[in-house]
């Protein structure tokens, strides 16, 4: 898909999110916005996937996990625009009866989501037993995750780390989202992951560095990616995001990890996401 | 002395090497079947599935959480996962993973766990895990089974394949008798009467199942016709079978090697509050962890023995 169209589905992206945490006053914009061109790319113009007809053994289709799941309205807004349920349907996030839970949830049945998560540090586990059933089963296709480098404090991750270049699950492309904050600060004043890529390398994955909000690089890292698979190691993409992305008081802050725009707030940020698809 | 159903002892084996042999049965017959084991390969008698299967086979290493949510993901693409561990490392260790990822997305993962309760013996507290039925029961989605014998475990093992979804199957380490027949229909959800009796029923779970009947052939000597219950799924529960059988009895005795909080008895103890209020008494572990010993001297110390099941029939008997 053209850059161009992915830019302006990535814009819609973003004014859904917004919407939808201010219409509940809840909800985790911050990361949702930073993760928008990255989840635009992956799911409009990467990803091998039949979006009308969800299945959930995913049978020769790429399958995404999102480990963390608190940016589910990023997700939401992704899987609706391309197709998995009807766009109207983001008007019930977060309420109740809704099958758009607060976290992701497969206890009611929303198509594209395959795996409960929220609980952090889960989801590259997720994905690597997936991609191993992938493997058992003759299927070439990859299995995706994304991952907070806030998450990566969690022990689970480094457990799966070690397993995934350990028995050389190489049809697994994980993506940590790199914003360098999380709930209660800069990631660096509350626990600094040191030198994430080396840290990566040194676990015996095959590592690669983008920018989160350039979506020419976006699409060739993910394309390179792809390349690597079936070389015997497990591939992570560290991926530069800014949190809050795209709303000017957004950015630069922590402070918008899990708190809502009010209605004035709301319509500030939405003079500033263009409106290229249709609100819900 | 009192007639009592006759009970033919057929050998003496452990329940993890049921499992062990039930593994491999299922492994033979179901191509979907995989296993996941975390560094407990020999204690969990999976070798041979291992052997056979090679490429079904998981090394996961000494890192439980990874091992329950790499098995979840797993049943994408249609596999049935059972993963291998100490039951301590199966429940306790993992609460968190398995509630997320097994029980709330209602995934097809067979927990099995051996080396429960007190008779895993001489390694002590840390490894004897008397929570863990609690624990499992009170997720939503998972059906949890205590097989009483080898054979029962290998049967319980071959079955749970069937049954589309989440799955606790406690085990344990020590050789105990084996009583159920190796052609018996083990049935998930229905309780076994194994001895008929009039006078108090004993309902009893996993190594406290053989307890209960040497307990009901001393009680028969002294006259009391005690009927035993093996209920070996403690959820979901046979209901009909404890109801039936305390109309005949009217009172109950239960026993397993686990908590008194929040085992078996508390699910039978729900039934008749709701059901058929009766008096009741608990064999099982009083809120206290265990400690090194011999299986043996370790269930007569922490009461969960023979003569507990005796006295706690006789005292509930006395309160009818």
């Amino acid at each position: 898909m053209e850059t161009q169209e992915l830019e302006k589905i990535a814009s819609q992206v973003r004014r859904d999110i917004v919407r939808m945490v201010s219409a509940v006053s809840s909800g985790h914009p911050g990361g949702s916005l930073g993760c928008a061109d990255f989840l635009t790319v992956l799911y409009f113009d990467k990803l091998k996937h039949d979006p009308a007809n969800f299945k959930m053994d995913a049978l020769n289709e790429d399958v995404f996990f999102l480990s963390n799941g608190h940016i589910s309205p990023v997700w939401y807004s992704v899987l609706a625009r391309s197709g998995y349920f009807p766009v109207s349907e983001l008007a019930t996030f977060r309420k109740l009866s809704s099958r758009l839970q607060g976290h992701p949830s497969t206890d009611h049945h929303l198509p594209g989501i395959r795996m409960a998560s929220g609980s952090l540090g889960q989801g590259l586990s997720y994905a690597l037993g997936a991609a191993e059933t992938k493997k058992l089963n003759g299927d070439d296709s990859i299995v995706y995750s994304l991952h907070g480098d806030g998450e990566l404090q969690e022990g689970q991750i480094w457990e799966a780390a070690i397993y995934g270049a350990a028995k050389k699950v190489d049809n697994v492309i994980a993506t940590i989202d790199y914003n360098g904050r999380q709930i209660d600060g800069d990631l660096d004043d509350v626990m600094s992951l040191g030198n994430l890529s080396q840290k990566w390398q040194a676990f015996g994955w095959e590592v690669l560095e983008m920018d989160g909000h350039n979506i020419d690089e976006i699409k060739a890292t993910i394309d390179k990616a792809k390349s690597m698979c079936g070389n015997g190691k497990p591939i992570v993409i560290v991926m530069k995001t800014e949190m809050g992305q795209g709303v000017d008081y957004m950015m630069g802050t922590h402070k918008w990890h899990g708190s809502a725009p009010n209605e004035e707030q709301l319509a500030d940020a939405l003079t500033q996401l263009e409106e290229t698809l249709g609100d819900y | 002395m009192i007639e009592t159903t006759e009970i033919e002892v057929l050998g003496k084996k452990d329940t993890r090497s049921g499992f062990g042999e039930g593994l491999l049965e299922i492994g033979k017959k179901n191509k979907d079947v995989v296993a996941l084991c975390a560094d407990l390969t020999g204690s969990l008698k999976m070798n041979a599935f291992e052997n056979e299967f090679p490429e079904r086979f998981f090394q996961v290493g000494i890192a439980e959480a990874n091992m329950m949510s790499m098995a979840a993901g797993m049943t994408i693409g249609g596999k049935i996962p059972y993963t291998g561990t100490f039951a301590n490392f199966s429940t306790g260790r993992v609460y968190d993973q398995i509630r997320q990822s097994i029980a709330y997305s209602n995934k097809n993962v067979k927990i099995c766990a051996s080396h429960a309760g007190l008779t895993l013996g001489e390694d002590g507290a840390t490894h004897q895990i008397l929570e863990d039925i609690g624990m499992m029961k009170m997720l939503p989605n998972m059906t949890v089974i205590v097989p009483a014998d080898f054979n029962q475990t290998k049967q319980a093992t071959i079955a749970i394949a069937d049954l589309t979804g989440p799955v606790y199957l406690r085990f344990g380490r020590p050789s105990v008798p084996i009583f159920v027949k190796p052609d018996a229909d083990f049935q998930i959800g229905k309780a076994d009467v194994i001895m008929e009796g009039t006078d108090v029923t004993i309902i009893a779970c996993g190594h406290l199942v053989w307890k209960s009947i040497e307990a009901a052939r001393e009680l028969a000597e002294k006259g009391i016709s005690a009927e035993v219950i093996n209920m070996h799924t403690i959820k979901p529960l046979d209901t009909e079978a404890v109801l039936r059988s305390v109309a005949k009895t009217k009172c109950v005795v239960t026993a397993e090697e686990h908590m008194i909080n929040g085992g078996l008895g508390d699910s039978i103890a729900q039934v008749l509050t709701r059901n058929n209020p009766l008096p009741q008494e608990y064999v099982g572990v009083n809120d206290t962890f265990g400690e090194s010993g011999t299986p043996a001297e370790l269930m007569t110390k922490y009461g969960i023995d023979t003569r507990n099941v005796v006295q706690a029939a006789l005292k509930v008997i006395e309160r009818k």
